[in-house]
């Protein structure tokens, strides 16, 4: 390219591999290569597993191809468990590498590797684990809670989903076809423009997250849409439950805020391929230009990942106090509240930039503000409790731990959003204990409260309560051993994504925070295992459709439910609609109708391939690859608004043949 | 986009025809699905605008917007995009009276004034690049491209999309599914054109005075 930075050597450009050359497979990674080896023997042993077991039709026909949202829902659970040993084992490398390195030692990692696994670990953890989760929760749960069959736009659902695959796939490549980017998750430039960044790392950042991010935004406008229009009759809104509220000020936030995260690596994008000039130190460029328009993206963003996961413990808090949850409209307003606030607050991640302390003042005092709201849905939840029958089971256990672990966290949260203590300790470990107090005290937390609580939903048995209970103790536990160390380390002015360190004072602290990485590894074996356990006991663990004895409609199907959900149209009264249908001794009534369902397609995952090939092929400057990628998307996709039969009738007497397997013996 | 339609319940010709079932009590999510993805598209424009406002003084010694754009020009390239709306109204009308030929006729003018506007800014980007105000001259040029190509990049979907729905009319007729997709069309055409107010605006006119 005619603007390549001065600093580096010409590269050669071959028009048939662009930049890739044998030099960027690197073979010479003892670590690298034992892991691809790994993933290689893992790999036959499945594909052998399924061909023998002749699995790959059923695969592809029920599953891959499914426009139904609960097979789509659980495939998010599925990509986000992978995607958590990934960005999990990026961390247990990061916390082994800063237990060693002290005072002069170097410990195993290079800085070039050290710092693209920080990169990966959060990059992953954000866009890959988190997101796929949440997603992944709101699209298997919240259509059943308001009585729907489907999400409004089916097959985009199923195009979503791809597309967030392809992203965690790209990310996955740059493993062991050249390396990732060594910026830091938020990819600040101008280290991430070309003149700091030459090699393809940034470029696999930016096509991943790019590619991610169509399928989140689009998710974002399903959901919304679906809750809009296709709630049950007689539902209003203030009859939803809280979590599709929640689902609903989550999507809004995504449609809202995704969009600039589009533009800003758009820009960085062309900064980087075709020399413009957005964020370059040279030429009329503003760097900081980018640091506010990808928190203005980056804080919503966070909010993005906990407001359905309040949602998630408000659901478990009422069912399993028995009681309906306190205070349910200011529990919505507190979430809509939080909604508007997110997008108020961008500047407290950078006070140290140096707007003033007028400006600093405004975003400080708009940050401590988020903690009213927040407030209220604590003691919501604490309100709830009090005076009902608790049952202890084992989603309640999380929740208890999550409204201890993220209050805390929530109180340093407002310590950092005061301007004169954030320059103390901006970019220190402090921050680093903070946001994962309140992302593995809150999200994390939450989706094993969730997993818990509506795997019987999803597959009709209950996960094993020993294997649960051991797996949140090892967490909880590791959780204060692993980040209580940093909360003091950041004190103490240790900066974060330190590859080694000279003070030996700082070395004991480290060391405990790694030993409490490897009880949170023992909590999340514990966690595999119980979903290995469960399966094979599944006939002693086997339940009825309602084993928790909930509250909204999602319990009022089987479990599993029927690809269509609801064998009726359901009409609604009010708020735990299904809790009052119980009182009220509710049968279905067996004078089925034929139901309208979309068919299966191939063409989201067909497109989120090419998406893939394209991804890559602009990583590498392969243009030929590129070109014939992206038109054959467009072409593929064009095709397929040719198709105008895309939808099926399930007849009455197959309804009513699903229905009576369904019923307990 | 065309992703959007075909909702799960939207008009769909089932065994009875469309509303012979009780299966179907929702209406079409198909035109608030689309307002929405408009919105979110509409932020992705305001981050661009909002770009243009930081960068848009940065010169680095280059041009700057006098020496740059021509008045004339740019009311030209606005009218073409204000009479295509115009144009596509007028085959909305006529779709809705049920005359295919008609519809066909408007959309086709339609889209020769949405190739004109799509001509004349590409020619515009031409000759600035030729003279030495490309992209990478300065930060205010890189944010004046990136925002006039993203609206330049929507209406050529735009065409896009025209082209296939007109074959498809022609292959089905003004079917409900294909009024759907007409009206959903429509909005993004209009949305569009709206945005275009805004770069004529803020890019060019506020610019000039
Ligand atoms: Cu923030």
């Amino acid at each position: 390219m005619a603007t390549e930075p001065a600093l580096t050597a010409p590269e050669t450009i071959s028009p048939i591999f662009g930049r890739l050359t044998l030099d960027w497979i690197p073979y010479h990674e003892p670590i690298l290569v034992g892991t691809f080896a790994g993933i290689v023997l893992g790999g036959i042993a499945v594909v052998a597993l399924m061909t023998y077991f002749r699995l790959w039709v059923p695969l592809w026909r029920d599953w891959l191809t499914s426009v139904d949202h609960k097979k789509i829902g659980i495939m998010y659970m599925i990509l986000g468990f992978v995607m958590f040993i990934r960005g999990f084992a990026d961390a247990l490398m990061m916390r082994a590498q800063q237990a060693l390195a002290a005072g002069g030692s170097e410990g195993y990692l290079p800085p070039h590797h050290f710092d693209q696994v920080f990169t990966a670990h959060g990059v992953i953890m954000i866009f890959f684990v988190a997101m796929a989760f949440v997603t992944g929760i709101m699209n298997y749960v919240m259509p059943q809670q308001i009585g729907a069959r489907d999400v409004a736009f089916p097959f985009l659902n199923n195009f979503s989903f791809w597309m967030t695959v392809a992203g965690a796939l790209l990310v996955n490549v740059s493993l062991f076809i050249g390396e990732f980017a060594r910026v830091g998750w938020l990819a600040f430039p101008p280290l991430s423009g070309s003149a700091f960044s030459h090699g393809p790392g940034v470029d696999y950042y930016l096509w991943s997250l790019q590619i991610a991010g169509v399928g989140t935004t689009l998710s974002g406008v399903n959901l919304i849409a679906t809750i809009f229009k296709m709630r049950a009759k007689g539902m209003k809104l203030f009859d939803m439950p809280v979590f599709t509220w929640t689902t609903l000020c989550t999507n809004v936030l995504i449609v809202a805020a995704f969009p600039v995260l589009t533009a800003t690596l758009t820009m960085l994008t062309l900064d980087r391929y075709l020399g413009f000039h957005f964020f370059t130190n040279d030429m009329g460029g503003n760097s900081m230009m980018y640091i506010n328009l990808i928190w203005i993206w980056g804080h919503p963003e966070v909010y993005i990942l906990i407001l359905p996961i309040f949602g998630v413990f408000s659901e478990i808090v009422s069912t399993f106090s028995g009681k309906p949850l306190f205070g349910y409209k200011t529990m919505v307003w507190a979430t809509a509240c939080i909604m508007v606030l997110s997008f108020v607050v961008w500047l407290h991640h950078f006070f140290t930039m140096g707007s003033g302390a007028n400006v600093n003042a405004f975003f400080g005092i708009t940050t401590m503000i988020i903690a009213v709201p927040t407030g209220v849905k604590i003691f919501n939840w604490l309100f709830t409790m009090y005076k009902g029958r608790v049952r202890f089971e084992v989603p309640m256990l999380w929740t208890t731990g999550f409204i201890v672990t993220f209050t805390i966290g929530g109180m340093t949260g407002v310590l950092l959003a005061v301007p004169p203590v954030d320059f103390q300790l901006h970019n220190t470990l402090f921050l680093i204990a903070h946001f994962h107090n309140v992302i593995i005290g809150g999200v994390v937390f939450g989706v094993y409260a969730a997993v818990t609580f509506w795997w019987p939903k999803a597959f009709g048995f209950k996960l094993d309560d020993k294997w649960g209970r051991r797996s949140f103790w090892f967490w909880f536990v590791g959780f204060y051993f692993a980040f209580m160390p940093l909360y003091a380390l950041g004190l103490m002015g240790v900066t974060r994504r330190l590859n080694a360190y000279m003070d030996q004072a700082w070395q004991i602290y480290f060391v405990v925070a790694a030993f409490g990485a490897v009880l949170i590894a023992c909590g999340i074996a514990c966690g595999f295992i119980n979903f290995a356990y469960s399966i094979i006991n599944r006939k002693k663990l086997a339940c009825g459709p309602d084993p928790w004895d909930a509250r909204t409609l999602e319990w009022a199907t089987q479990s599993p439910p029927a690809p269509y959900n609801f064998p009726e149209n359901i009409v609604v009264h009010g708020r735990d609609e299904w809790w009052r249908m119980k009182q009220n001794g509710f049968k279905w009534s067996t004078n089925y109708q034929p139901i309208h369902m979309p068919n299966s397609t191939s063409t989201g995952i067909v497109l989120a391939a090419g998406a893939l090939v394209f991804g890559f092929a602009m990583v590498w400057y392969i243009w030929w690859l590129a070109a014939i990628s992206l038109l054959g998307c467009i072409g593929y996709a064009i095709a397929h608004t040719f198709n105008y039969d895309r939808d099926h009738w399930i007849p009455a007497s197959v309804v009513a043949a699903t229905e009576r397997k369904g019923e307990p013996a | 986009m065309t992703m959007l339609d075909t909702p799960l319940t939207g008009v769909v010709e089932g065994p009875a025809g469309p509303d012979a079932h009780p299966d179907h009590h929702h209406e079409s999510a198909t035109p608030i699905g689309f307002w929405i993805y408009l919105m979110s598209d509409c932020i992705i424009f305001a981050t661009l605008f909002a770009t243009y406002a930081v960068l848009g003084y940065n010169y680095a010694g280059g041009p700057a917007p006098h020496d740059l754009f021509e008045p004339g020009f740019v009311a030209i390239e606005t009218a073409l995009l204000l009479f295509s709306s115009i144009t596509f109204g007028v085959a909305m009308l006529k779709a809705e009276g049920g005359n295919l030929n008609a519809t066909t006729l408007w959309l086709v003018i339609t889209g020769i004034f949405g190739l004109g506007f799509i001509g004349m800014e590409i020619y515009e980007f031409r000759h600035l690049i030729h003279i030495g105000a490309g992209p990478e001259r300065s930060g205010f040029l890189s944010a004046f491209f990136l925002l006039v190509g993203t609206h330049g990049l929507h209406v050529t979907g735009g065409l896009i999309w025209l082209v296939t729905l007109i074959v498809q009319l022609r292959l089905r007729g003004l079917i409900p599914a294909n009024m759907q997709r007409l009206s959903t069309l429509s909005m993004f055409w209009h949305f569009l054109d709206l945005v275009w107010i805004g770069v004529f605006s803020f890019v060019y006119l506020v610019r000039l005075i």
